[in-house]
């Protein structure tokens, strides 16, 4: 079978970073692969390592400044990897439609059996994508998946979704499926230096909206952010000053006045 | 088409406390928009359900009896069929994990704009909700197209709705797709040897600790304090502590009178576990840390400075 994991590249937002226009200023950025989708990636790679799937795919909708993301993808053992970008995606803020607009062209192209996706991305948090691509495409799908085992025979993924306070759902989902990957699957491995040299030669497919039958239009997002702020600080923590034998010091004062260590 | 479908959530046999806050939103954005706030109760015991959600504000309450535990599918087609049915041009989700299971096919099938994880919005000419990214390092405004949407909330920032309703409550039944997907079963995960929960004191180790063998140095703070060592969430990711050790939303609330954070930022989701301490106190590196929104002590300094000195005050 055949497994296609989405993967985006996020941005992280240095400690001290300033706001330009409806953005972080590009500078005070950093880009790295999806915390979420790493575990997908790695849930993919463990699938083709038993046998059970014969070829891993990645897609991600981003620039060419991804390519060093998607290559990591391809070092932890992806095969192949398609990349989707357009100017009609310079133009503003994707929302999920717009997303899946294009996974739906690809997965077209692609057949998978199964697809794979972080719950989330780091940066815009929507948690949205992969429920919402199984819609689509007329997949079963199962959100935020912590335990994933899957019997391609039977053609169904016995998986474990993490419910709030503790509690696991087993569930049992038909593939073709869209499963969505909290952290905590697995134990995403570290590219290995073979990897990283196998993953040069691997194939990253760029594509733009009309290579998959798409126009700008079949993007257009329903979303427009109009500003963004730092939030006020609700805080009205007493911050303890001092060197750190200083601030330990009255930090001990204020956890004896509460009976700590007593 | 002005009126607002807040979906109500429960699981085994218990309403959750998102149901009650939707309920607070939804009428907000129902004032705003000059409509009714209908919610949906969807399986399990609907009627029970149905007069627990029948507070102030709720105009009118639709109960569909299909089925025990939550189900997407049972949840997609019965939102459907009262979007078909009412006038409702809106649906306020919770934001949890069975509403995003359900919230974007809804969206998508009906062919509605999507925003997750709201934590506040307006309503003038059209939808402008208000959310974090980055995590949680900004807010942002965003304008959303259109008149009908899909919208969850984020747990926590409204209130619970109180008071009692006497809306009316209509039973309805839906004709059910077959399913793709199914529940097996439920398991509470994270017991063993010690509940982080009953601790008065609990020193909690986040992804600041860097690497598994530091872990010495949190535990040598909590034996020198006579506090029970808990965590966020990527320890236990990671494997260093077990998941009964986890403080936030799918770990464990604690309400402890003291709660140390160490190398802790203070994600939504970790805060959510432990914002009722009854003293909050944070070490972190990073002065713009979220953590230090709830605390009533701080240290912005490095972990590894610090809590070697703490220990010593109480060695």
């Amino acid at each position: 079978m055949k497994v296609l994991v989405t993967v985006k590249e996020v941005a992280e937002a240095d400690d001290d970073f300033a706001i330009e226009g409806t953005d972080i200023a590009a500078s005070d950025l950093e880009y790295d692969l999806n915390e979420w989708d790493d575990y997908a990636v790695e849930a993919a790679v463990q699938l083709a390592e038993a046998g059970i799937a014969d070829e891993v795919v990645t897609v991600t909708i981003g620039p060419e400044r991804a390519e060093e993301t998607i290559r990591m993808a391809l070092a932890k053992g992806a095969d192949r990897a398609v990349r989707v970008w357009d100017d009609a995606f310079e133009a503003g803020f994707a929302d999920v439609a717009a997303k899946v607009s294009t996974f739906e062209a690809v997965v077209e192209a692609e057949e998978p059996d199964l697809v794979l996706g972080g719950v989330q991305a780091a940066d815009t948090g929507f948690g949205a994508t992969g429920v919402a691509l199984a819609e689509r495409i007329g997949f079963e799908h199962a959100a935020v998946v912590n335990d994933l085992e899957v019997d391609a025979d039977a053609g169904v993924a016995h998986v474990r979704r993490e419910l709030e306070g503790g509690v696991e759902e087993l569930t049992d989902v038909d593939l073709p499926a869209v499963l969505t990957v909290q952290t905590g699957l697995n134990e995403p491995r570290y590219a290995s230096l073979r990897g990283i040299r196998q993953a040069q030669r691997k194939e990253i497919d760029a594509k733009e909206l009309a290579d998959l039958g798409l126009t700008p239009e079949d993007v257009e997002s329903a979303l427009d952010i109009t500003s963004m702020y730092e939030p006020e600080s609700e805080s009205d923590a007493e911050i303890i000053e001092g060197d750190a034998g200083e601030a330990a010091g009255r930090l001990a004062e204020v956890l004896r006045d509460k009976g700590v260590g007593a | 088409m002005s009126d607002v479908l807040v979906v109500s959530e429960h699981r085994r046999g218990e309403l959750r406390d998102v149901s009650y806050e939707a309920i607070t939103a939804g009428r907000e954005l129902a004032d705003a928009r000059g409509g009714d706030l209908r919610v949906a109760v969807i399986g399990g015991d609907v009627d029970g359900f149905a007069e627990d959600l029948n507070r102030e504000g709720v105009d009118a309450i639709h109960a569909v009896e299909n089925g025990e535990e939550f189900d997407h599918n049972v949840y997609q087609t019965a939102i459907a069929a009262l979007l078909d049915r009412t006038d409702a041009g809106t649906v306020v989700a919770p934001n949890s994990v069975n509403g995003l299971d359900y919230a974007p096919a809804v969206a998508e099938d009906r062919g509605l704009p999507l925003v997750t994880d709201a934590i506040g919005f307006e309503y003038d000419d059209g939808l402008t909700v208000t959310r974090e990214m980055y995590g949680s390092k900004v807010e942002t405004t965003v304008d959303v197209d259109g008149d009908r949407h899909v919208l969850t909330v984020r747990g926590g920032e409204w209130a619970p709705a109180e008071g009692v309703g006497d809306a009316p409550v209509e039973s309805v039944d839906v004709d059910l797709p077959e399913s793709g997907a199914r529940v097996t079963g439920f398991e509470e995960v994270g017991g063993g040897d010690v509940d982080i929960a009953d601790a008065d004191v609990l020193v909690s180790v986040g992804r600041g600790i860097e690497e598994e063998e530091n872990l010495e140095l949190v535990e040598e703070l909590a034996d020198a304090l006579g506090a029970t060592l808990s965590s966020s969430r990527p320890i236990v990711d990671n494997g260093w502590l077990p998941k009964n050790r986890q403080v936030g939303q799918s770990g464990k609330v604690v309400t402890p009178d003291v709660y140390i954070a160490v190398g802790i930022s203070g994600a939504v989701q970790h805060v959510a576990g432990m914002k009722g301490s009854d003293t909050i106190v944070a070490i972190n590196t990073d002065p713009n840390a979220p953590i230090f929104d709830i605390a009533d002590y701080g240290i912005v300094g490095d972990l590894f400075e610090v809590v070697p000195e703490l220990i010593d005050e109480f060695a």
